[in-house]
């Protein structure tokens, strides 16, 4: 069976191609990218005035399978995912109970290939039960095919366990993903600390509850030249520390998340529970530093923390709401908007952060256009503007900051192995 | 005026509104009789979620005295302990058709967020470290007492400011009155950027009370010290108490503020507190008059 997609501009950062082009698809495989390719066998996806970049690989995402399907779970996960341009997602392991065994990740990646709709990719946890003391049976969860591993929001406190997890995982050659966190200095705090959380009486968050914790794990990682993936990197200083590892060249990547280089904490202003997360929104000073993270290459990928509640969780006082929003209906037009329509980077730049680099951290064969990968594939629109209703989002969680924010990028349809997941 | 959520919603104008009417209610209602009945027929509940004897029960004499049905939840007493949340609560008041709801919560916004589900007024009685407007709008009724005007009134408030809400809502309302603010405590107790509120920041309490015509002083709670805020309450006092030699360096006629209770020997030495210059006695008074004008103000 093929499919040709007519007239698209082609965008394969792999390749650093970014051109006016058709792409061939046979059997659910990129079989050419060439200018004006015709196939009377073919059917005709004609993407005229329309971008084409390999799908999106979202590195971390909360799709809260097993035990909060009140929230989400792997079906309406895989729909936010597709009608946001994802094809590749990796969920995190804060589930009840958490991912620590194989049986659990077994049962996500098979859901997910049951649902059919996205690749459900999964980290295991690095100690069991998240709970800071015992490691995993790493190995074992390879095998059941785990793709990193990672605590998620239960951040290793202890730097012992920690470094034994970066010693121990070398071996599978497995990023440690980090949700660098010094909790002591957390101390009860709801938003970052600074001027809006003293006008609405909030505890802060000091930026060194992450920027520390952070330089501890690259320290860590660094002096056993193992892997860490640092996650939702939101300070100037987590990412001049991961700027000067790299610079050191210690095995170090990192992502960040659209509310970072989108929103300030003024945004938690009239106790916005939609503006509550993990890390907190920062000042402009520190948006400033992710937006230039992201176009010097020192921040890797961008990736959602798609994080959904149900309004309960919300609907709360501000110091008891549940952190997180949704985001993979509105990342790839964030970036857009925010990156690209902005002239802060290019298009090229943004599919490096959102497939082509992501898929790398993971070891996927996916983020590419290139002749032989699987046609993972997202079409969107930059010319329309649009404007986000979480009403129509097709995830559970209808906890974003983003309600009625216009923006351009419109996902028009997501292929997924060269079926049409999705049509917008 | 539907809520009364915070100082910061409200102008200059409507400050005095409530302070003129403050005024008429101690002539004609505390000082004649404790008898009205401009809140007859009317339904207020006092919804405490942290404990409190003055602010609680002056809305509640406040509301009796001018004739208003008065009923009074407590957390411990109530369905909270068994899980119903705020929002909740706040439509089963509603239902029971409450005119006004007086809230007090640790959580910072909770009045705001019940507001949100309940047709009654809300007014904040303090939530967490955000806002406690009744106190603020007492402690202005006292100055004007005492001053008349706010026009470059010095006042210095010492003592926790990072964890208090009387603090934050006098800064407010003191600002938009065209007062001087000075504040002052160790750095471990002044929250984050303060500065941008318009007032003067010090660390040095001589230097605070100075020619001051209000020193207000912050409760502060004991526990603190377990987490490290500050070493003891010995140094506490001596670096930030106020004692008689400091406000001998106010000014002559200054007044000396506390909004209760009172941990004796460490924001204030007894003898200022019990000392000619405590208005500490006149506040609470001022408490019940600010309270009536206030559920009187909401009502009609």
């Amino acid at each position: 069976m093929k499919q040709i997609i007519k007239n698209g501009f082609v965008v394969n950062p792999a390749k650093n191609f970014a051109e006016k082009a058709d792409i061939l698809i046979n059997y659910g495989v990129i079989e050419r990218v060439a200018e004006n390719i015709d196939d009377y066998d073919a059917k005709v996806i004609d993407a005229s005035g329309l971008i084409v970049a390999p799908g999106l690989v979202d590195l971390h995402v909360h799709f809260r399978e097993p035990g909060y399907e009140h929230k989400e779970d792997i079906t309406s996960g895989s729909r936010a995912a597709v009608k946001g341009g994802v094809t590749t997602v990796l969920c995190m392991p804060n589930t009840n109970p958490p991912i620590d065994n194989a049986a659990l990740v077994e049962y996500v990646i098979n859901k997910g290939k049951k649902t059919g709709l996205v690749n459900v990719l999964t980290t295991a946890c690095i100690t069991k039960g998240q709970e800071g003391t015992e490691l995993t049976e790493m190995a074992e969860l390879k095998e059941a095919g785990a793709s990193a591993f990672s605590d998620d929001g239960k951040p290793v406190s202890s730097s012992m366990i920690m470094r034994r997890a970066l010693e121990y995982s070398k071996m599978l050659d497995m990023p440690i993903m980090s949700h660098s966190e010094d909790l002591a200095l957390v101390d009860n705090g709801s938003m970052n600390d600074g001027y809006t959380a003293t006008c609405l009486g909030l505890r802060g968050i000091p930026k060194s509850a992450e920027s520390a914790a952070v330089s501890r794990d690259i320290l860590l990682a660094e002096e056993l030249n193992a892997r860490l993936h640092v996650c939702h990197v939101s300070t100037k200083n987590s990412i001049e520390a991961v700027r000067a590892a790299k610079a050191r060249g210690a095995r170090i990547t990192a992502e960040t998340a659209p509310h970072y280089f989108t929103l300030t904490d003024k945004a938690c202003d009239g106790f916005n529970t939609n503006a509550k997360m993990n890390p907190p929104l920062r000042d402009d000073e520190d948006v400033e530093a992710v937006i230039r993270g992201l176009c010097d290459g020192t921040i890797d990928s961008i990736a959602t923390d798609h994080a959904p509640h149900h309004v309960d969780d919300k609907r709360v006082e501000f110091e008891k709401a549940a952190n997180g929003i949704v985001g993979l209906e509105t990342s790839l037009a964030l970036g857009y908007t925010y990156l690209v329509k902005t002239g802060r980077m290019s298009l090229l730049q943004l599919i490096d952060c959102m497939s082509t680099k992501p898929a790398a951290i993971i070891g996927s064969d996916r983020g590419t256009l290139n002749v032989g990968a699987p046609a993972d594939i997202v079409i969107f629109d930059t010319d329309e503007e649009f404007t986000v209703r979480v009403s129509e989002f097709e995830t559970k969680g209808k906890n974003s900051p983003y309600d009625g924010w216009k923006l351009f990028g419109k996902v028009r349809r997501t292929i997924n192995g060269g079926r049409t997941v999705y049509k917008g | 005026m539907k809520h009364l959520l915070g100082i910061k919603q409200l102008s200059a104008e409507d400050i005095f509104a409530i302070l003129d009417r403050a005024e008429v209610m101690k002539k004609e209602v505390l000082q004649a009789g404790k008898k009205d009945s401009c809140l007859s027929g009317k339904c207020i509940i006092t919804l405490f979620y942290e404990n409190s004897t003055r602010t609680r029960l002056s809305f509640e004499l406040a509301s009796k005295y001018l004739g208003a049905t008065a009923a009074n939840i407590t957390a411990s007493g109530s369905s909270v302990v068994k899980g119903e949340t705020l929002a909740d609560t706040g439509k089963t008041i509603d239902e029971m058709g409450a005119d006004v709801v007086v809230i007090r919560h640790s959580a910072s916004g909770a009045p705001h967020m019940l507001s949100n589900y309940t047709r009654a007024s809300v007014v904040n009685a303090g939530d967490g470290m955000n806002e406690h407007p009744t106190q603020a709008l007492l402690d202005f009724m006292t100055m004007r007492e005492k001053f008349g005007s706010f026009d470059g009134l010095k006042v210095s408030i010492v003592g926790d400011v990072k964890h208090s809400r009387v603090a934050r809502s006098n800064i407010y309302g003191l600002k938009k009155l065209g007062a001087d603010v000075t504040v002052c405590a160790p750095h471990t107790l002044m929250p984050a950027e303060i500065e941008r509120l318009g007032v003067t920041v010090t660390q040095d309490a001589d230097s605070a009370v100075n020619n001051a015509d209000v020193i207000m002083c912050l409760r502060i709670q004991l526990e603190r010290q377990k987490s490290g805020l500050f070493p003891s309450v010995r140094e506490y006092h001596k670096l930030f108490g106020i004692n008689n030699r400091r406000v001998a360096l106010a000014k002559p006629n200054a007044i000396v503020m506390h909004p209760g209770p009172v941990n004796r020997g460490v924001e204030l030495s007894a003898d200022v507190a019990d000392g000619p210059q405590s208005v500490i006695g006149g506040q609470v008074t001022n408490g019940v008059c600010v309270r009536m004008a206030v559920l009187d103000m909401l009502t009609h």
